[in-house]
């Protein structure tokens, strides 16, 4: 029977998200007061060292990231700092679950990570229709100011910093990191090509480091207690807690933070209660709709980032989508490329395309082709193509749970 | 506040755009942007009128027509539809008699659709302007609808 190991949501339901000193109380600011008597350099390798990796989903070394940001461009007058607060996987809430609760956890994680790198400025881009997030985070940023963790000289560091929020106005694609740049700009939400990363050439064309809402809730733990003591939470390569958001057929859904590795099976029966009903589990959707449908096969799996890809998984955002015998997984990838059809920006042919071809197909498949296998594949092929051939990773995504749903759920798709 | 008032309160630079359009239609009591706003939001910017059309016109939470007092976005993203969700536009459309996209001849509801709301664990989930519903079925719905009609 595993347990939760509640970490960065060690405070959720046991302080007033709106009071500064019962975050103080509880630990808080520590790890801040610690950075800014160190190295910059020695807070990256701590971070480095710790082995964290981005909960945004594609689960990349914060640490590196963060190197490669400090040391891009050393000549540019500003670099920043931007959080990815756009949380709109299907399936997924980690990140409101923070900010609701916790929201100087992040905060504090984003200063530290801004004086790591020399960012004096930072943006938090926050989805525009997480409105108890948002008011959590604008109250708590400005108790910050008050406090001088954030503006001129934050604790007479000679550090100074500033931090503003901005809402995002309804677009899942603006959650990817380059999109999210041009939003920031002002601009439509459409993806700009990478290389050029945004370490390189982020917002106003200045080194930007992207960080999720989740990852830079590690920080100021790692900071304040060290990369051994994180260490000993998860496995060698995925070190730390993950929050999964556990949804659908089971008893008690809702948040749960445990250490990385894991099994599928300890979060539905030990975490989550179980089955809600009477009938047994018939798949899972890891990660929303840019994720991967498993079957009961994978129930005994590590949930780790290169576990799960080694076994052609995706751990992703952390979502946890529980379907019981009987669900249509038909329906549940139908509303996943209707989703990707609804969110495509338009911009490249593959993907604006592509994602009308896959809605249109599977909509075949119901209305009595001749060969549905063939179609099937077809679809996959198309997908295929699409992931070849997109200028941004939505584009990508659709072959995600396409390709895992045919694979697993051959006989849900094709009668 | 008079266009005026609110777009002073930005600095004239184009990063704040997105706020500017959510200030302005938070502020109309219609919820929506008209062209007068989307024309001066341009000149505040020194934008053309076109640039900030095609910004407001990209994001979904933007309107560029009047809408209801209280503006109600449906979840249609996976768990909800997993967990009837599908049902809830329909329980809707009855109540207020009016297709997903439309608003009441009353002025009082717009509805409309949205993806993932973050609430999957109470799934199904809708918004009424700032406010979470969560677990709705037939009789929440006609509830919370009754009770919004008082306003
Ligand atoms: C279509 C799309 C949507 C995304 N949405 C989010 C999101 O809502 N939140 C997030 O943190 N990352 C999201 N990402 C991942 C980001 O691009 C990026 O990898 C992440 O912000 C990096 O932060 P991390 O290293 O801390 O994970 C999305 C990616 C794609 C392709
Ligand atoms: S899928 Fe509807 S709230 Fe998440």
């Amino acid at each position: 029977m595993i347990k939760e190991t509640r970490i960065t949501l060690k405070n959720v339901g046991k302080i007033n998200p709106e009071s500064i000193d019962d975050y103080i109380a509880a630990g808080g600011y520590a790890g801040l007061k610690k950075a800014l008597k160190m190295e910059p350099f020695s807070i990256i390798d701590e971070v480095l060292e710790a082995g964290l990796r981005g909960r945004g989903g594609a689960g990349f070394s914060t640490g590196t990231k963060k190197k490669f940001t400090s040391k891009s461009c050393l000549t540019c007058p500003q670099r920043y700092v931007v959080v990815n607060a756009d949380e709109g996987e299907p399936g997924t809430f980690k990140d409101r679950v923070i900010m609701e609760n916790d929201p100087h956890l992040y905060i504090e994680g984003t200063i530290i990570a801004a004086f790591s790198i020399n960012a004096t400025k930072g943006f938090i881009y926050l989805r525009g229709e997480y409105t108890g997030s948002i008011d959590k985070t604008r109250k708590a940023i400005a108790a910050a100011y008050e406090r001088g963790f954030l503006g001129k000289n934050i604790l007479d560091s000679g550090f100074d910093f500033d931090l503003e929020l901005k809402l995002g106005a309804g677009s899942y694609l603006c959650g990817e990191e380059l999109t999210m740049l041009e939003s920031l700009e002002g601009k439509r939400g459409h993806p700009r090509i990478k290389p050029p990363f945004p370490a390189e050439k982020g917002v106003f064309g200045a080194p930007t480091l992207v960080n999720n809402v989740e990852t830079l809730s590690n920080v100021p733990l790692i900071i304040a207690n060290g990369k051994d003591w994180y260490r000993q939470f998860g496995t060698e390569r995925s070190p730390g807690t993950k929050i999964f958001t556990i949804s659908g057929k089971v008893k008690n859904p809702g948040y749960y933070e445990v250490e990385m590795g894991v099994s599928l099976r300890e979060l539905i029966w030990d975490l989550a209660g179980g089955m809600s009903g009477d009938k047994p589990f018939k798949a899972a959707l890891l990660g929303g709709a840019a994720g991967t449908f498993v079957d009961a096969s994978m129930l005994d799996e590590r949930m780790t980032y290169d576990n799960l890809r080694e076994k052609g998984a995706t751990l992703g955002s952390g979502a946890v989508i529980v379907m019981e015998e009987g669900d249509s997984v038909y329906n549940i990838l139908h509303n996943c490329l209707r989703f990707f059809k609804h969110e495509s920006c338009g911009k490249c042919v593959p993907c604006r395309v592509g994602t009308s071809m896959l809605v249109k197909g599977t909509e075949k498949l119901r209305n009595g082709v001749p060969d549905k296998r063939a179609l099937l594949d077809q679809m996959v092929h198309e997908s295929e193509i699409m992931a070849a051939t997109s200028l941004c990773p939505l584009g990508q995504s659709p072959i995600l749970p396409l390709k895992s749903a045919a694979r697993y759920f051959a006989e849900d798709l094709l009668i | 506040m008079s266009t005026k008032q609110i777009l002073e309160k930005f600095e004239p630079r184009r990063q704040n755009l997105l706020m500017i359009l959510h200030a302005l239609q938070d502020n109309h009591p219609q919820n929506y942007l008209t062209e007068e706003a989307l024309g001066e939001t341009a000149k505040h910017l020194k934008l053309t009128k076109s640039s900030v059309y095609g910004v407001a016109k990209y994001y979904t939470m933007f309107s560029l027509k009047p809408r209801g007092k209280f503006v109600i976005r449906v979840c249609v993203s996976a768990v909800c539809e997993l967990m009837k969700g599908q049902e809830v536009i329909g329980h809707l459309e009855n109540v207020l008699g009016i297709k997903s996209g439309e608003t009441t001849p009353c002025g009082t509801f717009t509805l409309e659709i949205a993806e993932c709301l973050g609430q999957c664990q109470e799934a199904p989930s809708m918004m009424i302007n700032e406010k979470v519903f969560n677990h709705l079925d037939e009789q929440k719905i006609r509830e919370v609808i009754t009770e919004y009609r008082k306003w």
